[in-house]
Formats: structure tokens, sequence, C-alpha cells
């Protein structure tokens, strides 16, 4: 590991501060120092915000869910709120990383974990990511882990959060304070932008930029499921998962809310698929048009070639799923 | 650069001067001569650094030393000594719940918190309601435990042995 400076932040503005002269913010740390380790990432300083006052979950003058950056990925999915109203949030968090993992991993800090691909991984290889205009060696690499939709000719990484997809189906907003003390909210959706030809640029956060908590809106009565295919049950990134929020009415599905894991550089969401689910009767074949407009794009790079199947199995099994159990 | 930290480790304060790179793990190891903890992968996926933070278990390889400041450690070392073993470690020695034994003091770090996490009612990926009575199953410990490793393969052991501790718990 490269050594660094080490600063710990006494208070939001003063992170902001380090953050804006250079420094890389970190809170559990258990993806930033793995990748320093393999200095894959080499910070000059580090201001550790582990201090700040960011742990609470609260609800919203609306009834919505105000979950601070700071609160453990295990307090997050044992939270009573959350176990009760925002059960695929519970879900999703439980179906990631360890026990011990959990226990240190951050909210902020799950939404800004980076990719696993090997190649990233590797100061070794190549990587467009790591090193811009290096070049991609997974495209025509090891790739059976890496993305299908939302890619470009220089990156086809996947963002590997279970976490941010089920926040992605509950319309989760971002709040993040600026390092000139003001305070501004994205849709978790805005957070992230799509590698195009600069894939090193993963979210819209500027330096000085500090996210300061998730908000979620009030839950409304819905079937909430989440399932993770992986290689294998426990402890493993998904290859793909399926977040979906659903409601049926008098036979009709009245809201579907989907997020997918495992098949693009970020939690993947696409209006189109639930639009067209939303007013029809549930059936295997408005499923199957469902998957269809999901994998209109889908590309595979040969070794990921069956994420696109396996994405259109995943989903309508969810969708029976909650379609049944929510009738 | 170095800086100084307290570490406060089985209730003993320790006064650490070293670089700010320095694991806790490492720290542990080999500024403080607790050599319990042990080093697997170095990066999170073994489970074998497993130590308590503040009643937490967490990987004591994936953070710094000097985050850790004041907090609360408990190490292998303190959770109990070869003349007055802790029931979940008199579990494991009974169960055959190692061969090798270089994994087994973060797993019974492990085991040690993780009864904790379900006295506190936290579900698992494999719990049936997010609400309501937990039942520590077998495959609820598999499910818990996954975070640790065991190239020996001696699972069927150590989930014996947490069950049986787990039982001595609640008495």
């Amino acid at each position: 590991m490269k050594s660094f400076d080490y600063n710990r932040a006494a208070s939001s503005a003063d992170a902001a501060a380090h953050a804006k002269a250079g420094a890389t913010i970190i809170a559990g740390g258990t993806n930033l120092l793995d990748l320093m380790k393999l200095e894959v990432m080499s910070p000059d300083s580090l201001v550790d915000i582990n201090r700040l006052d960011l742990k609470e979950i609260s609800t919203t003058d609306d009834g919505g869910l105000r979950i601070g950056a700071l609160v453990t990925n295990s307090d997050l999915a044992a939270h009573e709120t959350v176990r009760r109203d925002y059960e695929v949030l519970s879900r999703a968090l439980l179906a990631g990383a360890s026990g011990q993992l959990r226990n240190k991993a951050t909210t902020g800090g799950n939404l800004l974990q980076r990719t696993r691909c090997g190649y990233f991984y590797d100061p070794a290889m190549p990587c467009n990511k790591r090193e811009p205009g290096s070049g991609c060696q997974a495209m025509e690499g090891f790739n059976r882990i890496l993305a299908i939709l939302g890619t470009s000719e220089h990156c086809i990484a996947t963002h590997p959060s279970d976490m941010a997809v089920a926040m992605m189906a509950l319309d989760a907003e971002v709040e993040i304070e600026t390092a000139d003390g003001s305070t501004r909210t994205v849709a978790l959706d805005d957070l992230y932008v799509l590698p195009g030809d600069t894939p090193h640029i993963e979210t819209i956060l500027q330096p000085g930029d500090l996210i300061t908590a998730v908000i979620l809106p009030r839950s409304k009565p819905a079937t909430h499921l989440y399932r993770k295919v992986r290689d294998r049950s426990s402890y493993a990134f998904a290859l793909v998962s399926v977040a979906a929020v659903v409601s049926v009415e008098g036979g009709k599905i009245a809201s579907a809310k989907l997020a997918f894991g495992g098949l693009a550089p970020k939690p993947w969401r696409n209006r189109a698929v639930e639009d067209a689910l939303i007013g029809q009767e549930p059936s295997m074949s408005l499923f199957d048009k469902a998957a269809d407009i999901l994998l209109a794009d889908a590309q595979g790079h040969g070794a990921n070639d069956f994420k696109i199947p396996l994405a259109r199995r995943t989903l309508k099994a969810v969708l029976r799923s909650a379609t049944e159990t929510a009738q | 650069m170095t800086l100084k930290t307290t570490l406060t480790v089985n209730d003993q304060e320790h006064d650490l001067d070293a670089d700010p790179r320095t694991s806790l793990l490492d720290a542990l190891r080999h500024h403080l001569g607790l050599t319990g903890s042990k080093k697997g992968c170095d990066h999170g996926q073994c489970g074998a650094c497993t130590i308590i933070i503040n009643g937490r278990r967490i990987n004591s390889c994936l953070t710094l030393a000097c985050m850790h400041d004041g907090d609360k450690i408990t190490t292998i070392e303190g959770i109990g000594t070869p003349e007055a073993l802790s029931a979940m470690q008199d579990a494991f020695v009974r169960n055959d719940g190692f061969q090798c034994g270089y994994c087994t003091s973060g797993q019974i770090c492990s085991a040690t918190a993780m009864l904790d996490e379900v006295k506190d009612g936290w579900p698992s990926n494999v719990t049936e309601a997010l609400e309501g009575d937990l039942e520590l199953t077998d495959a609820e410990i598999s499910e818990r435990m996954s975070g640790n490793l065991c190239r020996c393969s001696a699972y069927p052991g150590i989930v014996k042995a947490i069950r049986e501790a787990s039982k001595e718990d609640q008495r």
C-alpha cells in the first residue's frame, strides 16, 4: 500500500474541505482498503468520516425514511421499519457480503463501491476505468460476471451492490452536502453515470461532495421481492438480481417497480418494462413481453452471454411470484 | 509519518504509534503481540482475522488501526484462556470444530458475536419471515457463518459446536 496522510473529520464541512483538497473519504473502508492494498487506488490523503453524526435512521415529514450515510448495512437490514415497510431492502442487504462485512460497510460507501471486474482489480492489466485510455481486456477476456446492458466499447463493468438495486426499486434519493455547505438531493438513478467513453467517471459527485443520507419515500402496500442468482448460495456477488415492488388490484397489475443487479454498470431500472406491465393481467406471455423490452439492447461478450436468458428467466419467475402473492 | 492511537483490547489500553497504513490486524499481531487473530487472505474474504469491536464482529484486516481510537476491541485472547474456555471454545473442542486450527480463532470470535446478533433478533438471508421469532437452524448457522472459510472443511463440526453453544447460551 502506498503511504497516505490520515485526518479525522471533525464535521461534515471539515470532511468536505479535505475532500475538495483531494482527500479520499473513508467510511467502512471494506472496499477502499482492499483496493488500496492492491494499489488499484492510491490516495495521497484519507479523511475518516466515521465519527460524524450520520448514523441515524429517522422518519421524514411525509412518512418516508431518512437513512444516514454511516448507517451500517447490518443495522439497516435489521431496522424494524425497514423490515416491515421496505422488505426488499432488508432482503437485498442480507443477500450481500458476509456478517462481518455488513457490520462495517456503510450506506454511503455501499453506493460508491467499485466494480469487481477482475481486470479493474489487476494493476498489471489495461483497464479504461483504472487507467483511462489504456484499453479493456475484459471485452474478449474473462467476462462471465460482467455487464450486458448500459455498456460501451470502453467498459463492460458491473456495479456490484445489492442494496442499491433495492433502493432503486424504492425510488430512493441521495442527499449530498457540497463543499460550500449547501445540500442537494438527486434521484439515485441520477447519481450514477454510464461509462460511455469516460468509464473512470462513475457518478455525478464532485470533489468535496459528501453523501449524507439516502431518503426513501413513504412505503405503499405492495409485495416486495429480491431474488439473487449467484454461483454459490451465500457470500457471492450477483450474476443477475431482481428487486421487485409490485401490487395487483382487481386482477390487474396496479404498480410495478423493478430494478436489476449484475446486468449493468449501475443498478438498472427501465421504466418501459414497468409501463408494459401496469394495467395488465399477469400472465407468462406478458412477463415475456416485459423481458423483451428489458433485454432489447442486451449485448453479451461471450462468457457472459448466458446472462441474457438468465435475466429473462429470473424476471419472469419474480413477476410470477410477486403477482401470485399480491393477489 | 506515524499516528498515535489508543487501542482498548480485551479491557487493556495500549498506546500505539504506527504508520497510518497499519491494519488493525497487523497492529494486534505485530505491535501488541496478540497473535491469536490470524491473517488468511488479508482481503476480507476468509474471516480468519475476525474480531469483535463494540460488540460486533468485523474483519480486522479491512480496517485501519488508527480508525479505532477508543473502541472496545475483543480478540480470541479476550474470549477465553486454555484454563478457562468460553462455552463456544469448549464446544469447538468437544465437537471437532477444527482440524489444522488456522481459521479457528476467527470462527470462534465470529460465532460468539453471531449469537448476539441472533439474540438481537437480526434476520438472515435464509430467515423465512423478517418479523417474528428466530430459530437458529443449521441452515441459519451456515448462512450467518459464510464469512468464515475453513480449508480443512470442518464445517459439520463447526455447525454442531455453534448449535451446542447456542443452547448453553439460552440456559
